[in-house]
């Protein structure tokens, strides 16, 4: 199961696997919105925040449908469905390497466009903190998604539409935890209800998406 | 090694195979027959475990089958070797020479494999069937592509993992050149419920 | 002792649909009616909100179908994955554009109530927020069965979605608690005899609500009758091709 973990990794840093696409949107989103709210940065501090938030999960959102569609064209879902491990770790395992590849990279940069967007200074640890509870959560959801929409041809469109009502619970967390905190304010129940969803997401998705899996290689 | 008894399949909802009884047993290769459309996909992958039957069951040990199909589930990015020993990790082997040289790669190693030719990227997909090990060789159209050489490749290979106890099933319109039993899947082909006039009990059939 | 299965049977459902569905239908026209025009012009005016209360006659039962049918769709999802009847997962497919629109119908009543009693169309109250997210999960549902060209695939696809779904609709809406205390009232309708609303806008809901639901079971019952017909039609098409 590692190796397909090595191999998912091994694919995306070479030429033409897209590593850093994820990034750089998510760069692109930051500095677009001051641009649309205005410079004035009392404003951007206080909705710093939710941005970065909302911009880590569309960033992520975008490379969702390569976790499998690559692998569904040719021919080697096929194979591993019938490889002698389980269908679930492989899953497991490229949803794991999909977050190594965007959401580890997301969480490191969003410290960073912080100060493009005047972050209060108390709010980085939490934001941070944030961000590394929730994306492995938006990575296992991507790739029930993914496994949904695997054998459409155009299906990028429909996966943004089923995953992102999933997303809901993580941001409103997420996004609470990092608001508070650049607040000052007590973070509360949020923090362990993020890492809750997170730990529940990557214990019942990949069942799920290997599922959809099953169905769509009949 | 494969018990197939009163199967039926289907395709796209649609029943096309149905009565279907083989046996394969070990050392020996079937191929199987049949015109376009007859249903020779569907049924490797049921054989597969990919697709539930219809009806009728599947006999065969676990892990048992290695399945080669249309496309070869190589990556472009990868070379060679990497892809082949993806596969090998995969299937909890280590030995990579032999399955080399049974399809003369040795020289394409280092090459990524989006820049081998569709014929040298036939012959890495069905070296990936020599590094898993496993018995029962499930190969659709495995000579696509090929030229004649090759396929004598891929012939001597089969002949050599039969001889070795394993066995092989396969759908392929030429001749290999050596003993295989053959089953024509024609007689097999499914006949649909007469319509009732408003019987819905068939609605989906 | 017949088996509950055997309504399951497509030829079975549609016989007794056949029977069932005028009568239904007829019903809810009934209830709808009697208990609208009892609702609208035969209750007193709320001494607090005046006659903007009577839009609960439309708005909460809507409300209720709306999450009803979800509920629904969940259970005849459950028995499609669990038995393979076809029956069962085609009327979930039939029943999700109904909730869907009764939930349209729920937020939009709840827009034109809300802008006089709270001043404004919309808050981010966590009833509504809720709300705007079942909308978002019976919409992803229908794209997922419009997508879909094989129906046997398309069935298994959307049931897990159904089930995935519906823990995520719980959880999120949790969450929106959680994230927003809000201005929403609190239920209409509890068992809890002191919570509830004086019998004279009582009863006129009840039968509101009794309409709706005939409304929502005739409507499901006349679009699973369809969703057969074409699955009947595709079997036969495919066999045209076949012979």
């Amino acid at each position: 199961m590692i190796g397909v973990l090595r191999r998912d990794l091994a694919l995306a840093m070479r030429a033409g696997g897209g590593f850093g696409l994820g990034l750089s949107f998510f760069l692109i989103v930051v500095v677009l919105v001051p641009f649309a709210i205005g410079p004035d940065t009392s404003i951007l501090g206080r909705i710093a925040p939710g941005i970065l938030w909302l911009g880590a999960l569309l960033a992520c959102l975008l490379s969702l449908d390569r976790i499998l569609a690559l692998d569904w064209e040719d021919g080697s879902l096929d194979l591993l469905a019938t490889a002698p491990i389980p269908l679930e770790g492989v899953v497991l395992m490229k949803a794991a390497a999909h977050w190594l590849t965007t959401g580890l990279p997301l969480v490191l940069a969003a410290p960073v466009l912080g100060v493009l967007l005047n972050l209060p200074v108390p709010g980085y640890g939490w934001l941070t903190l944030s961000l590394a509870l929730g994306t492995p959560a938006l990575s296992a959801i991507g790739a029930f998604g993914a496994a949904l929409t695997v054998g459409l041809k155009r299906g990028g469109l429909l996966l943004s539409l089923l995953v992102l009502p999933l997303y809901v619970p993580s941001l409103i967390f997420g996004a609470e935890i990092a608001r508070r905190g650049a607040e000052g304010l007590a973070i509360g129940a949020a923090l362990p209800l993020l890492a809750g969803i997170s730990l529940a997401s990557l214990a019942i998705m990949p069942f799920a998406a290997a599922a959809a899996i099953r169905v769509n290689l009949r | 090694m494969l018990t197939v008894s009163g199967l039926a399949c289907a395709r796209g909802g649609v029943p096309i195979l149905e009565n279907l009884s083989f046996r394969l047993s070990a050392g020996a290769a079937l191929v199987l027959r049949g015109p376009n459309g007859i249903g020779k996909t569907t049924l490797l992958r049921t054989v597969t475990g990919l697709q539930p039957p219809l009806a009728g069951q599947v006999d065969l040990a676990p892990d048992a089958v290695a399945y080669a199909g249309h496309a070869d589930g190589i990556k472009a990015m990868l070379t060679v070797t990497e892809n082949l020993r993806f596969w090998a990790g995969v299937f909890g082997t280590k030995d990579l020479a032999p399955a080399l040289a049974a399809f003369d790669l040795e020289r394409l190693t280092d090459r990524f494999a989006g820049t081998l030719s569709a014929g040298q990227k036939r012959r890495l997909g069905l070296a990936r069937l020599a590094v898993s090990g496993r018995p029962l060789w499930v190969l659709d159209e495995p000579t696509v592509s090929l030229d004649a050489e090759s396929t004598a490749l891929f012939a001597k290979a089969v002949q050599r993992h039969c001889a070795q106890g394993g066995a092989a099933l396969m759908a392929t319109h030429i001749d290999l050149g050596f003993e295989a039993e053959s089953l024509d899947l024609a007689p097999y082909r499914a006949r649909l419920p007469e319509p009732g006039a408003d019987d819905f009990d068939e609605a989906f059939l | 002792m017949k088996s509950i299965w055997e309504f399951a049977n497509p030829k079975r459902f549609m016989q007794l649909s056949q029977v069932s569905l005028p009568w239904v239908a007829g019903l809810s026209v009934l209830c709808l009616v009697v208990g609208l025009v009892w609702g609208f012009f035969f209750t007193p005016d709320d001494f607090r909100q005046g006659a903007t209360v009577k839009i609960i006659y439309l708005h909460v039962p809507a409300a209720l179908m709306a999450i009803n049918a979800w509920i629904m769709m969940l259970v005849t999802s459950l028995i499609w994955l669990i038995r393979r009847h076809h029956v069962s997962v085609l009327a979930a497919r039939a029943a999700a554009p109904v909730g869907a629109t009764f939930t349209v119908i729920a937020l939009a009543t709840g827009a034109i109530w809300g802008q006089p009693m709270w001043g404004t169309w919309w808050v981010w109250d966590p009833r509504l927020t809720s709300f705007l997210f079942l909308f978002l999960f019976y919409l992803g549902y229908i794209a997922l069965w419009e997508a879909i060209e094989d129906p046997d695939t398309a069935a298994d696809l959307t049931s897990v979605l159904c089930l995935v779904g519906s823990v995520f609709a719980l959880l999120s809406r949790y969450a929106v608690l959680f994230w927003n205390q809000g201005l929403h009232q609190g239920a209409t309708l509890s068992l809890d005899k002191e919570e509830n609303i004086s019998n004279v806008f009582y009863f006129p809901l009840l039968v509101s609500i009794a309409g709706f639901v005939l409304l929502f079971l005739a409507l499901v019952l006349l679009r699973t009758r369809t969703e057969i017909r074409a699955r009947r039609l595709r079997a036969l098409m495919a066999r045209e091709r076949l012979a």
